[in-house]
């Protein structure tokens, strides 16, 4: 799995930090998503995939076959 | 798919909590419906769970106020929508709306929020505290579940505790269906006055919150701006959480099954917060938007400036997204729900709304283990008449 993230479209919502925060975190000034780890192990996947899923502004694009 | 006939959106639910039959009839046929507007126009209702989220992600549907149509009868609207003013960004498309949530969402990160929440803690226990000096029984809505966030935000905004009364009023009157539009107009101007004063005095003297954080930081936003971001953060910080603590409780207290969950397990209530988001859906009629140009949606054709109308609460209750969507079950999986909304503008204070809604459950159900309704549930009085759906009073015994 590979992941891709918009800056552009993050809303700074903070579901991807709430859902997976081994993978995802916020900036601190502007909560713009910050990316830690573009190529999470398979434990994470699903946490991943949900957090995709919660975005509300579509900022995640994940890569299954990386 | 168009419905013979098209619905007129109605806000009386049924039950206490559900909402009204005729809209989740509509949803069994579409998930998109025609929809007669208050004021005649004639528009759409969303009551599908995917179809909202497709709607609300959908950059050619906007949310400009003056592109917009009443979807309820509300004496105070059914004049020509203005224009909303510089900073009232619920209702700009980008680049304006991005512009003004870049310089607050940083004030609402997921850590952030983490860090306010023993302040949060200390502020609950003290309304707990005061709940026991007035003694049972007591209105829990006033004094609990209305006090909590109006002690939160006017702090974090800076705006001083002891106003309350008045723009707690204002707002009320803002939020009415019922209010005639010469008080709704008086509301508004007052209390935009009311925090135009204020920016105005922290312009002149900066203290260490968030409008003064505003007025000197390096967005250089004008007074007017704002004062308009003081206005929705000031009502949408305190009303909607104040309303979600109270109906939440009221709803546990009718569910004796879910409630005794809870209380025998109190690491459920991350789960039981979201589970109540989606059950209740408060925000009566959900966003609006207007469609820029033709949008094909599930098949369905929206022409150019025709308004679209989501209901979350018809949304967050479609079979098709949960199993057994009528139940309220505390724990249920993952509720990924819409009370917060979708899209660039999901809710900015979500965040701290789960900590003040989870604190506060918390707390509340470990001080008061006799926790009861102290009238026949009948007699509660819902708010049906209001922009955001919850109890007027709560009265309880413990």
């Amino acid at each position: 799995m590979r992941i891709e993230i918009s800056e552009e479209l993050c809303c700074s919502a903070g579901m991807c930090t709430l859902t997976a925060p081994e993978v995802f975190d916020q900036d601190d000034a502007d909560g713009t998503v910050v990316l830690l780890d573009p190529e999470p192990p398979a434990a994470l996947h699903p946490a991943v995939r949900e957090a995709a899923h919660r975005c509300p502004c579509t900022a995640i694009t994940v890569h299954e076959n990386g | 798919m168009t419905a013979a006939r098209p619905m007129t959106f109605t806000t009386v639910r049924e039950g206490f909590f559900n909402p009204p039959a005729e809209i989740r009839k509509l949803r069994e046929t579409a998930p998109i419906s025609r929809m007669a507007f208050a004021d005649g126009h004639l528009g759409w209702l969303v009551t599908g769970y995917s179809t909202a989220r497709a709607v609300l992600a959908d950059s050619r549907f906007s949310a400009r106020g003056e592109l917009k149509h009443p979807p309820v009868p509300r004496s105070a609207v059914l004049e020509e929508a203005p224009a909303a003013p510089p900073g009232m960004f619920i209702q700009h498309d980008a680049p304006e709306h991005q512009r003004y949530r870049k310089l607050l969402v940083g004030q609402f990160t997921v850590r952030r929020m983490r860090l306010l929440t023993e302040w949060i803690e200390r502020i609950i226990e003290e309304r707990l505290d005061e709940m026991e000096r007035i003694g049972s029984p007591a209105d829990l809505f006033e004094h609990f579940a209305l006090a909590i966030p109006t002690l939160v935000i006017t702090e974090l905004l800076g705006v001083p505790y002891e106003d309350r009364a008045k723009f707690h009023h204002d707002a009320e009157v803002w939020s009415s269906f019922g209010a005639s539009i010469e008080d709704v107009t008086a509301a508004f101007g007052s209390l935009g006055s009311y925090l135009h004063g204020l920016v105005l005095a922290k312009r002149a003297e900066p203290g260490d919150d968030l409008l003064s954080g505003l007025i000197t930081g390096e967005g250089n936003l004008t007074d007017e701006e704002v004062t308009s971001i003081a206005f929705l953060l000031l009502v949408a910080g305190h009303e909607t959480t104040a309303n979600q603590i109270g109906l939440s409780t009221f709803a546990l207290l009718n569910h004796p099954e879910q409630l005794a969950a809870l209380r025998a397990d109190p690491s459920l209530v991350e789960g039981a917060v979201e589970e109540l988001l989606r059950y209740l859906s408060i925000v009566h009629h959900g966003p609006t938007r207007a469609a820029l140009e033709d949008v094909e949606i599930d098949g369905t054709l929206v022409k150019a400036g025709e308004v679209v109308m989501i209901s979350l609460a018809a949304a967050n209750r479609d079979p098709e997204r949960y199993t057994d969507p009528e139940d309220l079950d505390i724990t249920r999986e993952m509720a990924n729900h819409l009370a917060f909304g979708h899209g660039v503008h999901q809710c900015l204070g979500q965040q701290l709304a789960r900590i003040e809604l989870r604190s506060g459950l918390t707390a509340l159900l470990r001080r008061f283990p006799g926790l009861r309704l102290a009238v026949p549930a009948e007699e509660v009085g819902l708010r049906h008449d209001m922009q955001v759906y919850g109890v007027y009073r709560l009265p309880v015994a413990w």
